[in-house]
């Protein structure tokens, strides 16, 4: 899904719900087909945790998800933005589905949390240099 | 036209309107494109010639296509092991029924509380007509089929914005769409305004057929009269004696109607995988499953989890471990291995095979899919609304309600498919607990069915990302992803097959499991036969 048409549903989800303000349309906003959520502590609540899991414990079955929680393969900033954008194996790309600010705060966050303690937060500018 | 343009526009019309719209509804459509292909390549059961000499086959992965594989290995006389991760036959092929206990990755664990008779369908749950490798290997296997409803007429096409949010009927939008599409088309016809693209003698057919197509009246206007409610419905319909005046309905204005975008849930059922008819087990996919696990019997080995696939020039070693508790490494070994393990769960087994069919496995990622399953004390669906199976669709997240195919008329409870969601929603639903799946699935469809919160029991929701044996529902294949590597997935590297859903052109669909599955006995076959 492009960006634009995020902010397109993002309109209309608004003045839906200026016009109705019902709870139901509420939960919308965050169902608007794309996602809205724009700090990284609710970027990684509404879209990683489906994997990651909730703290960032990772999961394991006949694959596994990798725990993010203090991972050292995060040292480095980019690592994560490259693996965000363009997917890797089983994890899909979010680089069409998430901008660029969406992409550094959920990654900044990370990086700050779960025992993770890297303190050279990834820049806006950062992350749109490394879409390709 | 010719086939080739009609399903070339068809995908042009389906990616304009996703990019247009990308709705719920529109989604789910684009996913149903996704494994939109050509019909199916079976042509009758395989005929496995000449004796394999003893010849040894295992088989990863004890879904429809390590069964089929398994089923017709063995037949053809080879020494045939089948490794299963879980403790069931059947994969993807699956019902959750009632006392069923899953656990997906996190650890939430959810026990289905269904009514004996009644189940989830995770995955798969339709089986088209032209699917005539899964409906022989029903036959053969004595799975009974019953109809599967796709389109229904009394199903709903809901928005939450438009017409206030009330869900409006198939044959409503379906009738009024026609007809002014029919009247608009006429007038331009009469208008002379087509001249240069149809000729006099067609314009007069044309004009018939529009009338006849769209309900117009004799000046070719769509509008509200008893002919329209022959297809829209009444307000009152016809009767007997003397309170028998049927009362005709009020179409959908044109401009409200196109506004509304209901009509973009219109083209699902025309798609080629949708047409009628379409067939499912009775009592739930997993009857297949069960009855191909009868047939293998004590062949398949089941809670073997694998953790790594050896080959050499003599044969194939692979490793595994007990699903459940871990334990010793155990090896099994076969002169080849035909290997249905998802390509999600393939990219982290290491794997002696060459560099093509690795970057062609690390090349897939599986999509998000959810499906929620919830138990209502009535089947109000058919006792207040006349909704005998079928679905109806939303722009809400849940994106559609499924009505149950079988059992109508029952005096019990019932379980409707309460969301079955792709992309952005079902990721975000996938990230929630299983508990608020299940609420927010019910907060959704109570906006189309006041009924739910007084009637719901019980709900059970698989998100398929969070499923420990595939992370994801299918493979997702980009037309690039295929150009660069989809021969090289399907070639054998040394005595190493793969086969599955994502090594098919019907992705996602249990038939591409089963065609790829038997390309690869044959290739097997001819292999040990020059052996």
């Amino acid at each position: 899904m492009k960006p634009r048409i995020d902010i397109l549903l993002k309109l209309i989800v608004v003045a839906a719900l200026l016009a109705a303000g019902s709870r139901a349309l509420q939960a919308q906003e965050i169902f608007a087909g794309g996602y809205t959520q724009q700090s990284g502590e609710d970027l990684y609540k509404g879209i990683c945790q489906g994997c990651h899991m909730p703290e960032a414990k990772g999961a394991i079955g006949a694959g596994a998800y990798p725990a993010l929680a203090n991972n050292i393969r995060l040292i480095a900033a980019i690592y994560p933005v490259t693996v965000v954008l363009n997917g890797q194996r089983a994890m899909p790309p979010f680089g069409a589905s998430l901008s660029d600010t969406q992409i550094a705060n959920v990654i900044n966050y990370i990086r700050a949390h779960f025992g993770n303690h890297y303190n050279d937060p990834v820049s806006v500018s950062a992350v749109k240099a490394a879409r390709r | 036209m010719t086939d080739e343009s009609v399903i070339s526009m068809n995908r042009r019309s389906l990616f304009k309107m996703i990019g247009a719209f990308a709705g719920s509804a529109v989604m789910y459509q684009a996913m149903s494109e996704l494994g939109f292909a050509g019909e199916s390549g079976y042509t009758g059961r395989i005929e496995l010639q000449g004796d394999p000499q003893g010849a040894s086959v295992l088989i990863l992965g004890a879904g429809v296509a390590g069964m089929s594989a398994a089923l017709e290995l063995r037949n053809a006389g080879y020494q045939v092991q089948v490794l299963e991760y879980n403790d069931r036959p059947g994969g993807r092929s699956w019902s959750l029924y009632g006392g069923d206990t899953y656990t997906e990755l996190g650890g939430f664990t959810q026990k289905a509380q269904f009514a004996p008779g009644l189940y989830l369908n995770p995955g798969p749950w339709r089986i088209p007509h032209h699917h005539l490798g899964m409906l022989d290997y029903c036959k053969r296997l004595k799975v009974p089929l019953e109809p599967f409803v796709q389109v229904n007429y009394a199903a709903y096409m809901h928005s939450s914005k438009a017409f206030g949010g009330k869900p409006q009927r198939y044959r409503e939008v379906h009738a009024d769409f026609n007809g002014h599409v029919a009247e608009l088309l006429a007038k331009a016809a009469n208008k002379s305004q087509l001249d240069q693209s149809v000729t006099r003698e067609d314009r007069e057919i044309l004009l018939e057929a529009m009338r006849e197509w769209g309900a117009l009246d004799k000046n070719y206007e769509y509008k509200k009269g008893l002919l329209t409610s022959e297809r829209r419905g009444y307000i009152s319909d016809p009767g007997g004696g003397l309170t028998s005046d049927p009362v005709p309905s009020e179409p959908l204005a044109f401009g409200d109607l196109m506004q509304s975008r209901l009509w973009s849930s219109l083209s699902a059922g025309h798609l080629y995988e949708f047409q009628n008819m379409i067939f499912q087990p009775v009592g739930g996919m997993g009857m297949i499953g069960r009855a191909f696990g009868r047939e293998l019997g004590n062949l398949i080995q089941y809670n073997a989890k694998v953790t790594e696939i050896k080959q050499d020039e003599r044969g194939v070693t692979v490793a595994y471990r007990d699903s459940n508790t871990g334990g010793p490494v155990q090896h099994a070994q076969a002169q080849y291995c035909i290997c249905t393990i998802p390509a999600s769960i393939l990219s982290q087994i290491p794997m002696s095979v060459g560099a093509p069919m690795k970057k062609a496995i690390d090349a897939l990622y599986y999509e998000s899919a959810i499906k929620v399953g919830l138990q209502f004390k009535r089947r109000f669906w058919e006792q207040d609304e006349s909704i005998y199976g079928g679905m109806s669709f939303t722009d809400l997240p849940n994106a559609l309600i499924g009505y149950p195919s079988s059992r109508y008329f029952d005096d019990g409870p019932g379980v409707l498919l309460g969301a079955y969601t792709f992309g952005a929603n079902s990721i975000q639903l996938a990230a929630m607990p299983p508990e608020e799946r299940i609420k927010k699935t019910v907060e959704y469809g109570s906006q189309i069915h006041p009924q739910y919160p007084a009637e719901f029991q019980h709900g059970v929701a698989v998100a398929w990302h969070r499923v420990p044996w595939t992370l994801g529902c299918a493979a997702h294949w980009t037309d690039e992803a295929r150009a660069q590597h989809y021969d090289n997935l399907c070639a054998m590297d040394g005595r190493i097959v793969l086969a599955g859903e994502h090594a098919s052109r019907l992705g996602g669909w249990q038939e591409g499991a089963l065609l790829s599955s038997l390309d690869a006995v044959r290739r097997v076959h001819q292999r040990a036969l020059a052996a």
